[in-house]
């Protein structure tokens, strides 16, 4: 076929952009992390080093716990409360369209001005007691878990709500005529037959949640200091405030793409399994 | 069920609808509010209603698009974004079109090494693409928009990839027996079966491009600021906080925003929908 000479105009803008902003930087990263450098160019190899640095620094381990617990509580809320919105907007009711917008909004709102606006709230209500967000973690972290569900729940609902359009009403009224009442019928028909929505709300989510980085700086920056720093912030901060950790950053870096690969694998192997076939 | 019990549980689900409601717009609302405050007034007492002595009028709007240069800020977001979801678009159609179309042991590949940057968060390549980008000089607004086109690829490439595979190639074929080239070919039948995909692909990016923060802001903050890092820049630039401008700047983040979606909604809860499958 003709088109294989076209390889220089199909293929090649797409693949030196790629190139230059993904392949080189993936590769140069996992080499710098075994090294220690300022510039890239005085870059020394230190082996290991690095990643024992990294697992011994407590900043890091804090903001892997911190991730993981606010990853955890902000999945499970989101996708419950998502998956009650959409069964309520999927009953013919009237409105239905005013409401799916008015939820779907905040999605669109960047993290920056998200964490911002959280935090005008949160304060507000936190200057009854006297305090400001930053004065104890447990308040950073529930002011994240918030702002999590209000940004990402609309976002749930509309796939939630595509899965549940997509259960052809007979297999409902069957299950009705056999006598299942209404938890069973959510159980045993509708939850097995959204499960393709199910794995992907996870699965974003997941990785979501995991990678948050704007609304974490805006919202707390990691204050009371650095307790609220999740994983993106804590390399973030590795690299750029603190001179001759570049390395470390780096490692820790890897670090987060090696738990991120694995969460995202596993997470869609295992949902995959259950999904059925219509 | 009784038409009573059902008109009852009826109103329970709409008593549900309008709580819910009340929490998703309150915070915008909040903000709408403070913006017209003075700035002393508004960490003081944020729930409150302006009133003759904290009203600002738009005092907080001046100030704040002065401190921050907002306008500036817009048109770069504006720039960017368009021309970097163009770039993505087109760029990666044809090559996934490529990749569909002619099958061997290096499209394979190519289409593997794509998927499999989806994957990767933005912190593992974060120093080593700015430091690659700036010795390549392409830490300037046009150079930003190879870099998204770059980043944009895996997704886009997977979704387009994913459409045309269940393209017939018949019609592409006849195309070509009437002597068209592949380019005319691409652009004046392939491209326009692509349309859906391509606002979806368009819809996703330019609502990751124009919020995008950390990319830009090291790429190319310290000259031009897109106006997710103006607003970061009025947090963290000054020793105490103009609230008052923060606010005003909040409220001009969020109305094109707003504007776009209440114009584009259908497509863009679509693109949603389209974009959530194929993942």
């Amino acid at each position: 076929m003709a088109l294989k000479k076209y390889f220089p105009v199909f293929v090649l803008p797409t693949l030196v952009a790629f190139i230059i902003a993904f392949a080189v930087p993936f590769v140069l990263g996992i080499y710098l992390s075994f090294t220690e450098f300022i510039t890239v160019a005085d870059a020394q190899w230190v082996g290991i080093e690095n990643y024992i640095k990294a697992f011994s620094n407590d900043d890091f381990i804090n903001a892997l716990w911190f991730t993981v617990r606010f990853t955890v509580v902000s999945v499970i809320t989101v996708n419950l409360i998502a998956f009650i919105l959409a069964s309520i907007l999927t009953k013919g009711l009237k409105g239905t369209n005013i409401f799916r917008t008015v939820f779907f909004m905040p999605n669109l709102i960047g993290g920056i001005v998200l964490g911002y606006i959280w935090q005008l709230i949160i304060n507000g209500v936190l200057q009854t007691m006297g305090v400001t967000i930053t004065y104890d973690p447990k308040y950073g972290f529930w002011g994240l878990v918030i702002l999590m569900n209000w940004q990402l729940i609309g976002y749930m609902m509309v796939i939630y709500i595509a899965g549940i359009q997509n259960i052809p009403s007979d297999l409902i009224d069957a299950s009705k005529v056999d006598g299942a009442n209404r938890w069973q019928t959510l159980r045993n028909v509708t939850v097995p037959l959204i499960m393709p929505s199910i794995t992907i709300c996870l699965f974003l989510t997941l990785t979501n949640s995991f990678k948050l980085f704007d609304q974490n700086l805006a919202l707390t920056a990691g204050a009371p200091s650095k307790q609220t720093a999740m994983l993106a912030l804590d390399i973030y901060n590795t690299f750029y405030s603190r001179i001759g950790w570049e390395g470390v950053g780096q490692a820790k870096a890897v670090i987060f793409f090696v738990i991120v690969a694995v969460i995202s694998f596993v997470q869609l192997a295992l949902t995959r399994k259950r999904e059925v076939e219509q | 069920m009784n038409s009573s019990s059902k008109a009852f549980s009826k109103a329970v689900l709409y008593a549900v609808l309008a709580v819910a409601s009340a929490v998703f717009l309150a915070p915008i609302l909040i903000v709408v509010i403070n913006s017209f405050k003075g700035k002393l007034y508004i960490s003081d007492e944020p729930f409150s209603l302006p009133d003759g002595e904290t009203f600002a009028g738009l005092e907080n709007y001046t100030s704040g698009i002065e401190k921050t240069e907002f306008i500036s800020a817009f048109g770069w977001s504006l720039f960017i974004t368009v021309f970097s979801v163009l770039a993505i678009v087109i760029f990666t159609s044809m090559t996934a079109w490529y990749i569909v179309r002619v099958k061997n042991f290096f499209t394979k590949a190519l289409y593997f090494i794509f998927i499999f940057s989806m994957i990767v968060p933005f912190q593992m390549v974060m120093f080593t693409m700015t430091k690659t980008a700036a010795e390549l000089s392409l830490d300037t607004p046009w150079g930003i928009i190879l870099i998204y086109l770059g980043f944009g690829a895996g997704l886009a490439v997977f979704m387009f990839c994913g459409f045309l595979k269940s393209v017939p190639l018949e019609i592409e074929e006849a195309a070509m027996i009437d002597g068209c080239n592949p380019l005319q070919t691409f652009f004046m039948v392939v491209f326009p079966i692509l349309r859906p995909t391509a606002i979806t692909v368009a819809i996703l990016n330019a609502m990751w491009i124009w919020n995008d923060y950390l990319l830009p802001y090291l790429l190319i903050g310290s000259e031009y600021k897109t106006i997710p890092i103006a607003v970061q820049y009025l947090r963290g630039g000054y020793g105490s906080v103009d609230m008052g401008a923060l606010m005003a700047m909040l409220v001009l983040s969020i109305v094109p925003i707003i504007i776009f979606y209440l114009f584009c909604q259908k497509y863009i809860i679509k693109g949603i929908v389209a974009g959530a499958v194929k993942g």
